[in-house]
């Protein structure tokens, strides 16, 4: 087992990598997000002198990005389809049942800290709609009330 | 004797139940000792059926004997005498689904690379023409003619040039750039490599967005063994010609789909989207002339440089050449990709292709061309697709995406969900966009509440004109198709 290394050991590592490709922000960004699940504020100084830019201009570009979060997440991220296919699959009645049955809104995570839930704006799953994404790769498709609740209470809701 | 079967490893067949039916096989064909070689391919497209198991030889499952071609209720016989795939025109699909989409030896074995390898005794101007003749226009939806983008970056001088493929594939409703992603990856390194060739740039970015992981781990795989075998690097297959190519990742911005934002995005700013001109050929990434083309746009490449431009060019109508991969999504009862030539009317492919709506109910309303297009009403249910048969509609083609809604839906709340989503995504660069669009769900708002509903709607034709006329991109630009078209049509269910 390797020994695991500070958040801000892991940001500095990942900017000394990234920091000399072109166009470096996003990848930096993206790296750190990776590994620690949120861009923590004390990363912005740091980035910030890395790429000779101002923090100003990387507060920026966080708050630019949607999928980019400056707080961290619950255990498990659901994603909910807002956009139209879902829509004409019942999408609303999903959406609505899924905040119902987690007591929380979007951009908001459980008080247990299990889900956060997000909207997405189209999985490309579009002919199996409704479409929800749990965590980074999990999509699921034709996705009812019912199928939703079996998929949490597997994952111990 | 090993029997292939396969499961498809596309993120929409997994979203389905692939994942555990491939599982379940290969426990099920371990359990009878019985030697199969399980194959994730890409997806054929016929979403409705997945998740699909196939089979190649004799061909139900493991009870219904269905690895010898046993009886069923769920056996659908050869998967290419299915009507729905039997009767499409699959040019830039012609892999997926077919293959093992990070094998480089099947790519090769299905007429893989065979463009690049003409493409590599041609002139510069010789592959440019080849794509110029195919009438090959912008899949992205802009329908901009390639041909001619790629003749302005091969005539700017410039010691470095950049070859950008968009696979930002934001337009809701649209899925066909991330099947050949996680289909046929092969096929997109191929074109963009050939797109690299022909205007002189040696590094390639595939701006992917990050809702497409599965896509990311397909291309990645791809590149890597595009690099082991020399098809990309330097010195490609000895031709002396260098070639470089990387995925990026988007991070959840609709506008970043926009040519300009994409590049401001890439490096490494907020997607704000650039004044034009200067055009990005012209001045593009890092300010250097640079090739932005779709996904698809970039994946059809190949085909032409296989079978040449005049092959591709004798497919569809009009200005509208060769073929369009469609994508079925939303109430209908068969949805899926359908690769088909320009031509075709919009019923014959929601009805003969889609089986109608899935509910059972009239089909309503058609939201074709992604979140920004305009959405159709039955009464223009018979126009061709084709770019300017739309056009002249006040309707939107665009990327291909089609997606119905059944007479329950309304169309005054559609209308306040695209002003919505245009005040999610805007870049906030021009005013229009920025604060027309915030205003628009708030007047729509008052005219679903029936609070001054008549006033509103007048402020509301206002705000679209202003939004139309004056935003600097398509965000803004479109946002009135969806509105307009749903006042227009529909204005029963704007309390008219």
């Amino acid at each position: 087992m390797t020994q695991t290394n500070t958040p801000s050991k892991v940001i500095e590592n990942i900017i000394t990598a990234l920091k000399n490709q072109p166009g470096a922000l996003l990848p930096i960004l993206h790296g750190i997000q990776d590994e620690l699940g949120f861009i923590p504020s004390t990363a912005v100084p740091d980035i910030a002198k890395g790429l000779n830019l101002s923090r100003a201009e990387i507060h920026g570009v966080i708050s630019f990005y949607h999928y980019f979060r400056d707080t961290p997440p619950g255990k498990h991220t659901i994603h909910i389809c807002r956009a139209e296919s879902c829509q004409a699959m019942g999408g609303k009645a999903l959406e609505s049942h899924v905040k119902a049955k987690l007591g929380i809104d979007y951009h908001e995570t459980t008080g247990d800290g299990k889900f956060s839930l997000e909207p997405v704006y189209c999985l490309g799953n579009c002919a199996c709609s409704p479409a929800l994404q749990l965590d980074k790769e999990d999509v699921y498709g034709r996705v009812t009330p019912e199928l939703f609740d079996a998929i949490i209470n597997e994952l111990g809701a | 004797m090993s029997i292939t079967i396969y499961v498809s490893g596309d993120s929409s067949a997994i979203s389905l139940g692939a994942n555990r039916v491939a599982m379940a096989i290969l426990n099920e064909a371990e359990k009878r000792d019985i030697d199969i070689h399980l194959v994730r391919n890409g997806s054929r497209g016929l979403y409705w059926l997945e998740p699909l198991v196939e089979v190649e030889v004799n061909a139900g499952l493991f009870d219904a004997d269905f690895i010898n071609g046993g009886t069923h209720s769920l056996a659908l016989g050869a998967t290419e005498e299915i009507p729905y795939f039997k009767k499409q025109q699959r040019l830039t699909f012609a892999r997926v689904g077919i293959t093992d989409p990070i094998s480089l030896e099947d790519y090769v074995a299905h007429n893989g690379y065979k463009g690049l390898e003409n493409a590599l005794k041609m002139s510069q101007a010789e592959i440019v023409k080849q794509v110029t003749d195919s009438g090959l226009r912008g899949r992205g939806g802009a329908a901009f003619p390639t041909g001619i983008k790629w003749n302005t970056v091969l005539n700017t001088p410039s010691e470095q040039k950049y070859i950008i493929c968009n696979a930002d594939e934001g337009d809701s409703g649209t899925f066909s750039d991330r099947m050949i992603m996680e289909g046929d990856p092969f096929v997109l390194i191929e074109g963009m490599t050939i797109a690299g060739l022909a205007v002189g740039a040696t590094q390639g970015y595939i701006y992917l967005r990050v809702e497409y992981p599965h896509a990311q781990k397909a291309l990645n795989a791809a590149i890597k063994k595009a690099y082991e075998n020399n098809y990309l690097g330097e010195n490609i297959q000895g031709s002396g010609k260098t070639f470089n190519l990387e995925v990026r990742l988007g991070a959840g911005a609709y506008v970043c789909g926009e040519e300009t934002s994409l590049m401001e995005s890439l490096e490494g700013k907020r997607g704000l989207v650039r004044f034009k001109p200067p055009l990005p050929a012209i001045s593009g990434l890092f300010g250097k002339p640079t090739v932005v083309n779709n996904v698809i746009s970039l994946a059809s490449v190949p085909i032409i440089l296989d079978k040449g431009g005049d092959y591709y060019r004798d497919f569809g109508m009009g200005r509208s050449r060769g073929t369009l991969p469609l994508q079925l999504a939303g109430n209908l009862k068969h949805t899926g990709l359908v690769e088909i030539a320009f031509g075709l009317t919009l019923r014959e492919l929601l009805y003969d292709f889609g089986g109608g709506s899935a509910s059972g109910r009239p089909i309503k309303a058609v939201q074709v061309g992604g979140p920004l297009g305009a959405f159709v009403h039955e009464s223009q249910f018979d126009t061709p697709l084709d770019y300017e048969a739309f056009a002249a509609n006040w309707t939107v083609l665009g990327h291909g995406g089609v997606v119905a809604f059944d007479d329950t839906v309304n169309m005054a709340e559609m209308a306040r969900y695209a002003m919505e989503f245009c005040a999610e995504e805007s870049c906030g660069k021009c005013t229009p966009c920025r604060i027309g669009s915030t205003r628009g769900f708030e007047v729509m708002d008052d005219i679903i509440n029936n609070v001054d509903r008549e006033k509103n709607i007048v402020l509301l034709r206002s705000l679209c004109d202003t939004l139309l006329n004056g935003s600097l991109c398509a965000l803004g630009g479109m946002t009135p198709y969806p509105v307009l078209s749903a006042l227009n049509h529909f204005p029963e269910d704007f309390g008219a």
